[in-house]
């Protein structure tokens, strides 16, 4: 981790109502186009600390770096420009087409008066081939498949060009072979320089993507680092609190329990 | 159906040209139903009748229907809810409320019940947002529709109640045509009363109708893409909800336009708002035009347009409906 990091959080304190925190004292740095999971358990906190790099939720103490500048200088506009979400599951009420659905990820290149340009469609489209939905850019977005719905979730982040890009279990609705487009796409991304940042409790998603790894419990990191020094037999034991092997096949891990 | 998008427009709006100026030889003078043009150089009584009565009244057809259906488009899709109409925080009832409070305790002149029904329809606005500030239960946009059906069922029990006490051969005919809306009492001072108002707000919808597209994404998604949610939601409805106060203040409560026009140009253009919303007000303005004519040429004696409106609205959905959507996305 040489590079100066890209998202820098010191010592968050975050907590839905006062008496119960849900985030104690998380410290982590995430060096640009890296690849990092952050796994643990459900509930143990995953969704509120990347709502909280976002800007969505405002931390109790602590502080947020990014690109070496503090969160809290940079307006909604910018902040749109150089993180984007993927949430985990999303209810479209409207009959918009996938199309111009992902196209809404240009929205943060666009002034509250303008309206999307050929460049714009052009990237929607762009985003829409790389998740390989183009064939349903026509179809209503709510009729799709849960898993379609998680790739043109994908394929609209994609089209909003962030420098970082946060994923909330982006992988949950998707089959074997979808899931290894998003892991593919992500492995892409991170190559042209994007920073990734996803949520899961999946160890085996880990081990198949992320270059850092970083384990919870909860409200806390048990602890962080690369992947093959943290993806451990004891940390994974600790984190999950049952006896989990973790077995090295074909130069890849391979997490049971 | 495939009417491609480009060609709509230019369609909408020649037919909207096409029912302003039809409407103004529409009528029942000289005799039922249409006045022929030439009488307009030869009669005095026709162009008073023609510029001081029916031009007025035509102009504010035009913004009732285009005010109640763009808010209407607007309020469903910050709402997220496809039942929602523009008047239902409070605004529609309030009015009638004020229309009918200002009939039985002062005059049934027209400025006076205008000013109360504005009053009324304001005071139901403010009330509905008050209540939700202090509702302990569900999201902001929950809160607010729970508090704008409570401060609605008020009203309308306070309208019940006036129903109930009014002298019943002067006041209760008054007050039921004013709730049945209506535009048989416009002048040129209405137009000059809401168009300042109903006009900048049409404006500022018809420049933010893409960002619609935003409001309507779940809070978390759209303040990813770099939407201040609660500024621009509350900037979109406050501009919707003066409008419609503003024409049913004038019109009474005229009913299925702002619920039913704006789902008829969703069907037609698709859910995408940079097209759906100035649809949605261009038919909807031929629409309460339409229906006003009908509304004093077709009988003697003069129509609710509210009756029409939801007539023509329910049978006109059901319709469209019934037909396949349209696949014209592009």
């Amino acid at each position: 981790m040489n590079a100066p990091p890209i998202l820098s959080l010191a010592d968050l304190q975050f907590g839905y109502v006062q008496a119960s925190p849900v985030l104690r004292g998380v410290s982590l740095d995430v060096p640009p186009g890296t690849i990092t999971a952050i796994l643990g358990p459900n509930g143990v906190g995953k969704t509120t600390l990347l709502r909280i790099i976002l800007g969505l939720l405002k931390p109790h103490a602590g502080k947020i770096l990014l690109d070496g500048k503090s969160q809290a200088d940079y307006s909604r506009w910018e902040m749109s420009r150089l993180i984007g979400l993927v949430p985990q599951s999303e209810y479209i009420p409207f009959d918009f087409s996938v199309l111009e659905f992902v196209l809404l990820g240009r929205a943060p290149y666009l002034g509250p008066l303008d309206l999307p340009r050929a460049q714009d469609r052009a990237r929607a489209r762009d985003a829409l081939r790389a998740m390989g939905l183009e064939h349903l850019r026509e179809r209503a977005a709510p009729s799709l498949s849960g898993g379609e719905r998680q790739l043109a979730m994908v394929a609209r982040a994609l089209a909003q060009q962030p420098r970082v890009l946060l994923l909330d279990e982006p992988t949950a609705h998707l089959d074997l072979s979808n899931r290894d487009r998003v892991l593919n796409v992500l492995r892409a991304q991170a190559r042209a320089g994007v920073t990734i940042v996803f949520t899961t409790h999946d160890p085996n998603l880990v081990a198949a993507v992320a270059g850092y790894v970083v384990l919870m419990r909860q409200g806390a990191l048990l602890a962080a680092g690369a992947l093959d020094a943290t993806l451990t037999e004891g940390n994974l034991t600790a984190t999950y609190g049952i006896p989990v092997r973790v077995m090295r096949w074909d130069g890849r891990l391979f997490v049971t329990s | 159906m495939r009417i491609v998008r480009r060609h709509l427009f230019p369609i909408l709006i020649a037919a909207l040209l096409l029912a302003f100026v039809s409407s103004l030889f529409i009528g029942r003078f000289p005799s039922p139903y249409w006045m022929p043009p030439t009488l307009l150089q030869e009669n005095e009584l026709a162009r008073q009748l023609v510029f001081n009565l029916r031009l007025p009244r035509i102009l504010v057809a035009v913004l009732l229907g285009m005010a109640l259906a763009g808010a209407g488009a607007v309020m469903q899709m910050i709402f997220r809810n496809p039942l929602v109409e523009p008047g239902f925080l409070g605004v529609s009832q309030g009015a009638g409320f004020g229309a009918a409070l200002a009939i039985i305790t002062l005059s049934n002149a027209p400025l006076v019940v205008e000013f109360f029904a504005a009053l009324f329809a304001t005071l139901g606005l403010a009330l509905s947002y008050l209540l939700a500030r202090h509702f302990r239960y569900g999201g902001s946009i929950l809160r607010l529709v729970l508090a704008g059906i409570a401060v609605s069922a008020l009203f309308s029990a306070g309208i019940g109640i006036l129903k109930f006490v009014a002298d019943p051969l002067k006041q209760l005919p008054e007050i039921t045509f004013w709730l049945l809306g209506g535009l048989w009492s416009v002048t040129w001072n209405d137009v000059t009363h809401i168009a300042p108002i109903v006009l900048p707000a049409l404006a500022i919808i018809w420049l933010m109708r893409w960002r619609l597209n935003l409001l309507s994404l779940s809070d978390e998604t759209a303040f990813s893409l770099g939407v201040s949610v609660g500024r621009e939601r509350t900037l979109l409805l406050a501009v919707s909800v003066i409008a419609t106060a503003a024409v049913v203040a004038v019109a009474g409560i005229v009913g299925w336009i702002g619920l039913i026009v704006p789902h008829i140009a969703r069907r037609i253009t698709g859910t995408d708002a940079q097209y759906s919303v100035p649809a949605a007000m261009l038919i909807g303005g031929i629409f309460a035009l339409v229906c006003d004519d009908l509304a004093r040429a077709w009988f003697a004696a003069e129509i609710p347009l509210g009756i029409l409106t939801s007539l023509f609205g329910a049978l006109g959905f059901a319709a469209i409906m019934l037909r396949p959507a349209s696949e014209a996305h592009q």
